[in-house]
């Protein structure tokens, strides 16, 4: 599903090259459930942005789904993230002056799926993450918890082979929390592959697997 | 996707209504000024060539300023008329004096002529008859009045067998005619009488056969030739001085005249253009503010998977949508100054429909290129940059 081999990011701040990733091997299978976890400046958004296809590494060989990413362009990465990862964001990140029902609605929109259809796939989405009563509201007018469930909804509507989350609860009490990881449960046990970034290890606890990211190197940690 | 595009666009700009419309303002007043400018010109030039019509087809009007103690007599007119080319030919003296009839008092200008005026101008009777020869030769105080100022002298356009009088000399009405230039902005307020040529010199004081004007015709088609011969023989008269003559043709007049109105639309035009550029700028600005705005937007559409030209397409059809939302304001704006003119002026200019394609084609070019630079600066945007924007 995801192979990392020797991939290296350098970021220059003033006079200093920074090493966000170092040199990091990684292997993820179809179907798993993986956290990472590490502290703020460890690398882990460098990680998140690679993966996620929204950033290209300087050095090393990445390959998602057999496909290797380094060579693409802009538009041929856009195409990749659209069709092959659903991304949720820590705040989110819906637009605002779309309805719920819209956001999730636009990256059909961007696979040129006719508008029938597309209706269809929405519903189908709100539906199960239990938000559809609300689908004509803006985002503002939704608590955190009903809008990081839109964005999952979004995320899900295009049936993605990865589900990229980059502290999905961190913008959340942890009650609402619990609600949307037990969501990412449900969306594991369907045989999804999930990407969960974090920084709190009691949400890492309830992955599978855990990886822990420092100085941008990787290490896996055991239970 | 398109459709989509044009959804988004509409919802931008109806979100922001205040700062849309202002963004529109200059492209409503240059599209206002625009085609308002170009159809007055357009309409004024209409009834200016209407009226330079009216005189004439094929004629030239000649006046002496400088005789050379050789004046022009009726007889002298004659010889002029066997010239090859030309066809006829009549004296002209205009003066505006006061008519009176028994209830009415009216200034008209007052055309002394002879029979021949009436084919060279074609002067269309509608009762009684036109001058004629014998009018001239007799002296006779007869007249040929509009049937406006027979309205006003009369009371009633059918007036042939009345009488007027014109500096305490009676004139009877032999004729009148319909005066087809009245709708021109140039003449209506002008009522016309002819008179006989002799008649006339007889009420002004000493008055001498001398003729410093007159109208000559020109034979089909031959104008020009009809011109050079009356100079050479000018010319001839007046030991080759051409200053001491003129000759205008009313077709040369028709030209000139339509050259300067030309002239007039373009530059105007022009300026008008020039407004609608500025209008352009004005969209740049709020676009490059909007792409600046909407960054995060962008960046969350980048990551769900909006390519380069989706996004770069959504800020260019905005900007076309503001541009021609503006155009069509102005179209209709300048569709209602229009018609408030025609009905305060009392005049019938319509908006000129090729300027109102040119007005929207133009306005289109300016929302594209003006549109283009912030539509590419957002396409070129890095996601994670924009995604990170806050």
């Amino acid at each position: 599903m995801i192979e990392f081999q020797n991939i290296s990011k350098y970021y220059q701040i003033g006079e200093e090259e920074v090493h966000a990733l170092d040199h990091v091997n990684l292997h993820v299978s179809k179907g798993e459930f993986v956290s990472i976890i590490g502290p703020s400046g460890s690398g882990k958004s460098t990680l998140m942005n690679i993966i996620g296809c929204l950033d290209l590494a300087d050095e090393g060989i990445y390959i998602l789904d057999d496909i290797p990413i380094n060579e693409y362009s802009e538009r041929e990465l856009s195409k990749i993230r659209n069709q092959k990862i659903g991304f949720i964001f820590q705040s989110f990140n819906l637009i605002s002056d779309l309805t719920a029902e819209e956001n999730v609605e636009l990256p059909l929109i961007y696979q040129g799926i006719p508008a029938k259809e597309r209706k269809n796939k929405v519903r189908e989405v709100l539906e199960k993450v239990d938000i559809y009563s609300r689908k004509n509201h803006l985002p503002n007018q939704l608590s955190g918890g009903q809008q990081q469930r839109v964005a999952i909804a979004r995320a899900m509507v295009t049936n993605p082979s990865l589900y990229l989350a980059d502290e999905p609860t961190g913008n959340l009490d942890s009650k609402t929390g619990a609600q949307i990881m037990k969501l990412f449960q449900e969306l594991h046990a369907k045989g999804n592959t999930i990407l969960l970034i974090t920084h709190d290890e009691s949400i890492a606890k309830q992955s599978k697997r855990m990886i822990r990211i420092q100085d941008g190197k990787l290490e896996e940690v055991k239970k | 996707m398109i459709l989509q595009s044009f959804k988004m666009a509409l919802k931008s700009i109806f979100s922001n209504k205040m700062r849309s419309f202002l963004t529109m303002l200059g492209i409503i007043i240059g599209v206002l000024s625009l085609v308002v400018l170009v159809s007055l010109v357009n309409g004024a030039t209409g009834s200016i060539t209407d009226s330079i019509n009216s005189l004439g087809k094929d004629m030239l009007m000649v006046s002496i300023s400088d005789d050379y103690n050789k004046p022009i007599k009726l007889d002298d007119l004659k010889e002029i008329r066997e010239l090859d080319h030309v066809e006829d030919i009549a004296p002209i003296a205009q003066s505006s004096m006061t008519a009176n009839s028994s209830t009415a008092e009216e200034s008209v200008t007052i055309v002394a002529t002879t029979s021949s005026l009436s084919d060279i101008q074609g002067i269309n009777i509608s009762s009684g008859r036109f001058l004629m020869s014998p009018d001239v030769d007799n002296h006779s105080n007869v007249a040929v009045i509009s049937s406006d100022l027979a309205t006003e002298l009369f009371g009633r356009s059918f007036a042939v067998g009345e009488t007027f009088s014109i500096s305490g000399k009676t004139f009877n009405i032999i004729g009148i005619y319909e005066d087809n230039s009245t709708s021109s902005s140039l003449s209506n307020t002008n009522y016309k009488a002819y008179i006989p040529y002799t008649s006339y010199l007889r009420m002004v004081d000493g008055g001498s056969l001398n003729i410093s004007s007159f109208y000559v015709s020109a034979k089909e088609e031959e104008t020009e030739m009809a011109q050079t011969e009356l100079e050479n023989y000018l010319l001839n008269r007046f030991y080759s001085d051409e200053d001491a003559f003129s000759i205008n043709s009313s077709s040369a007049i028709a030209e000139a005249m339509s050259s300067v109105t030309k002239t007039l639309s373009l530059l105007l035009g022009g300026i008008a253009g020039i407004s609608l550029l500025v209008g352009g700028i004005g969209i740049m600005n709020i676009m490059l503010v909007s792409v600046t705005e909407r960054t995060k937007e962008i960046g969350i559409r980048k990551a769900i998977g909006a390519g380069r030209g989706v996004i770069l397409f959504q800020f260019l059809i905005e900007s076309l949508m503001v541009s021609l939302l503006g155009c069509l304001i102005g179209i209709f704006l300048s569709w209602l100054m229009i018609l408030i003119i025609n009905i305060v002026k009392n005049v019938s200019y319509g908006i000129n429909p090729v300027i109102v394609i040119l007005s929207v084609l133009f306005s289109m070019g300016i929302g594209i290129i003006f549109g283009i630079y912030p539509a590419n600066k957002a396409a070129k945007m890095k996601p994670i940059d924009a995604l990170r924007f806050q």
